[in-house]
């Protein structure tokens, strides 16, 4: 892989609101190189938007605030730069897409003035320039037609072409760092595949490091390198995409991956939930988030947090079960026989 | 653009996935009647409401009378109606009341012998140049106040809020007249009080919708490709909140109209020989007891009817934009 783009270490974000302090992300910590595509997976509430948003420093303040670790970019540190420093980091090094395409434009802008504003932003160009660029932008992202597109607004696009016009914007100053926020959630599946082919497409051509976030396994196994598992606010386990996907190591990540329905399942069996309900970011144990919900639990699993485990290259897990007694159940478990190497 | 290659995938081997779909295409010519912008959206609707299209030509032919005047005014002449507004030497009635409406003066003349018609006319510039330009200065501070307020919140919204809130306290024609006292007659005079009084009230609407419209996704997206606040504020938020704004002006301005008649009747406003429609009421309201109608019938038409033209367009236009009463 490249060079590396993004340090984040130990980054922790809380809302201080009436009802208490919500921990929703608890010393979260990653990296990112170019070319290189990390997907953040979990649950609605499990952190991953607002670990991202805290990258781009676009949680709202009061009531949220990053309390906690170090966000660089490079050689800066985000989390000291002035805002006018930062206004320039955003839309230039990190990008973001986001998740309703149907919302995200502007309905009262052209799509083209739209893209042109953000080039505009950043760089040194002139109005016919920043149009021209974006008529280029649109058909680089595959709307056909791009001269004529331009000069229409977000309702006369469908859902699919918007998002490819987010897109479009997001790209247009060539940004390091791509982060996309769920950006197929609302999209219905044939055109979801298109987006995701976009997304990748422009990560080569722009050579640029992609952080991913959805709760889409699918989309995870199509196009990241590495995988992040948050859980409660916390990364329970991370790895390469092979890594997470036949040598998981954590409870948690065995229930999502035996929620999914598999396309070669012979016999008809039912898909295994994970019971319960997601914790309260504002009581949460002091333990693991996932106590509770874990078929696994153990006395101490409450009380600490378990320190990071290395299992692989590049493959760390936090659990407190043993790594031995780990391998046993999940070779138990009747989803994971035929992976286990 | 190449096409992926998608053999590595056994789903989508063979298939080259890299343009919008035709479905895509398919689905645009599908929808059939092409969404309307608001603007044809919003015709649409206004074209069904009787009243409100009676309200719209008032507004036009008033409004249209008034530019021409305005145009008139700058040249040699300086007016453009039959009779010259403030010569006085047509005929008089032995009594000195002015003569009744004829062909040559079809509104009659005045106790100084000066053609009502005429005097009418160029008073329809004034009523629309008050009308106009007293709601733009008010929409100028109440645009750049409301947003501001809504958007940062917190003291900064207080502060405003406030000052709006004692704005609305005082008893309204009191407060002109404070403004007028201080400012002195004339015309201009007139403009600046109407519209530093009125702002608060575009401001408070304003406020309202930018509170709305600043929690929506585009304006999270135009943060996070690094525009700043003022670029915010008034390129992406303003334009999506003035859908309500338009009906408030189009109320406002028949509502300037009728503060300067107020005004000029208390004799603050207008000075003579200059003609507006509530001087002309104020001056010839006392010769009604002596017979005279025609002097105070025809202004008081005039504005009744331009004043109804706006308010029942501005009914008309807040009926067509309301999404509740969308079909």
């Amino acid at each position: 892989m490249g060079e590396r783009l993004l340090t984040v270490d130990r980054l922790s974000t809380h809302f201080f609101t009436y009802a208490g302090v919500v921990k929703a992300v608890n010393g979260v910590s990653f990296t990112l190189d170019r070319k290189e595509t990390l997907g953040i997976v979990g649950e609605s509430g499990s952190g991953k938007t607002v670990a991202a948003l805290s990258l781009m420093r676009l949680i709202p303040d009061p009531p949220g605030k990053v309390v906690e670790g170090s966000l660089m970019l490079g050689d800066r540190d985000l989390r000291t730069l002035s805002d006018e420093e930062m206004r320039q980091v955003r839309g230039n090094d990190i990008a973001m897409i986001f998740q309703d395409p149907m919302t995200s434009l502007n309905p009262v802008l052209k799509i083209g003035n739209q893209i042109a504003e953000a080039i505009m932003l950043h760089q040194d160009k002139g109005k016919r320039e920043a149009w021209r660029l974006a008529a280029k932008l649109l058909d680089r992202v595959g709307i056909p037609d791009a001269e004529k597109r331009v000069n229409q607004y977000p309702f006369e696009f469908s859902g699919g072409m918007r998002q490819r016009a987010m897109i479009a914007m997001a790209i247009s100053c060539n940004p390091d760092i791509l982060i996309a926020d769920e950006p197929t959630t609302a999209l219905d599946v044939t055109i979801q595949a298109q987006i995701i082919d976009v997304i990748e497409e422009m990560q080569q051509a722009y050579e640029s490091g992609v952080i991913l976030i959805t709760h889409d396994l699918g989309v995870i196994a199509e196009i990241a390198d590495k995988v992040m598992v948050m859980y409660g606010g916390r990364t329970v386990e991370y790895g390469g995409i092979d890594e997470i996907f036949y040598n998981p190591h954590h409870p948690y990540t065995w229930g999502l991956l035996g929620s999914l329905p598999r396309l070669d399942e012979i016999e008809k069996t039912r898909l295994t939930p994970i019971l319960g309900q997601p914790p309260d970011l504002i009581s949460l144990p002091s333990g693991c988030p996932f106590v509770g919900r874990c078929l696994y639990e153990r006395p101490e699993c409450r009380d600490q947090w378990p320190e990071l485990e290395i299992v692989g290259p590049e493959h760390g897990v936090h659990c407190w079960i043993p790594e031995a007694e780990r391998r046993e159940v999940r070779a138990s478990l009747p989803h994971f026989q035929e992976y286990v190497r | 653009m190449p096409d992926r290659d998608t053999s590595a995938n056994p789903v989508t081997e063979g298939v080259t996935i890299s343009t919008v779909s035709e479905r895509d295409l398919i689905e645009d010519k599908l929808v059939g009647r092409k969404p309307l912008g608001l603007w044809a959206d919003t015709w649409r609707r206004l074209k069904r409401n009787h009243l409100a299209v009676v309200g719209l030509c008032i507004v036009v032919v008033f409004l249209a009378v008034g530019l021409t005047e305005e145009i008139a005014s700058f040249t040699p002449k300086g007016y453009l109606a039959p009779h010259d507004p403030n010569a006085t030497n047509y005929p008089l009635s032995p009594k000195g009341l002015g003569s009744p409406p004829s062909w040559s003066h079809p509104f009659g003349t005045d106790y100084l012998g000066r053609d009502v018609f005429s005097r009418t006319l160029v008073a329809t510039r004034i009523s629309m140049l008050v009308g106009v330009i007293a709601v733009a200065i008010a929409l100028i501070i109440g645009l750049i106040l409301g947003p501001i307020s809504g958007y940062y919140g917190g003291w900064v919204d207080s502060v405003i809020m406030r000052t709006a809130d004692v704005f609305f306290a005082f008893p309204y024609i009191l407060f002109v007249l404070l403004i007028m006292t201080v400012l002195g007659p004339g015309l201009w005079n007139v403009f600046m009080a109407i519209g530093i009084l009125s702002w608060a009230t575009y401001a408070r609407l304003n406020r309202g919708s930018v509170l709305s419209v600043k929690a929506m996704e585009y304006v999270e997206a135009a943060r996070a490709q690094g525009a700043s606040d003022l670029r915010i504020i008034f390129r992406h938020v303003l334009p999506n909140t003035m859908a309500p704004v338009y009906v408030a002006i189009a109320m406002g301005i028949g509502g300037a109209i009728v503060t300067e008649a107020a005004l000029s009747f208390l004799g603050i406003g207008i000075q003579p020989p200059n003609a507006s429609w509530g001087k002309m009421i104020a001056d010839y309201l006392s010769y009604l007891a002596a017979g005279s109608w025609w002097m105070l019938a025809f202004p008081s038409v005039f504005l009744t009817v331009t004043v109804f033209g706006f308010i029942s367009f501005g009914n008309g236009l807040r009926d067509a934009t309301d999404p509740k009463l969308k079909e």
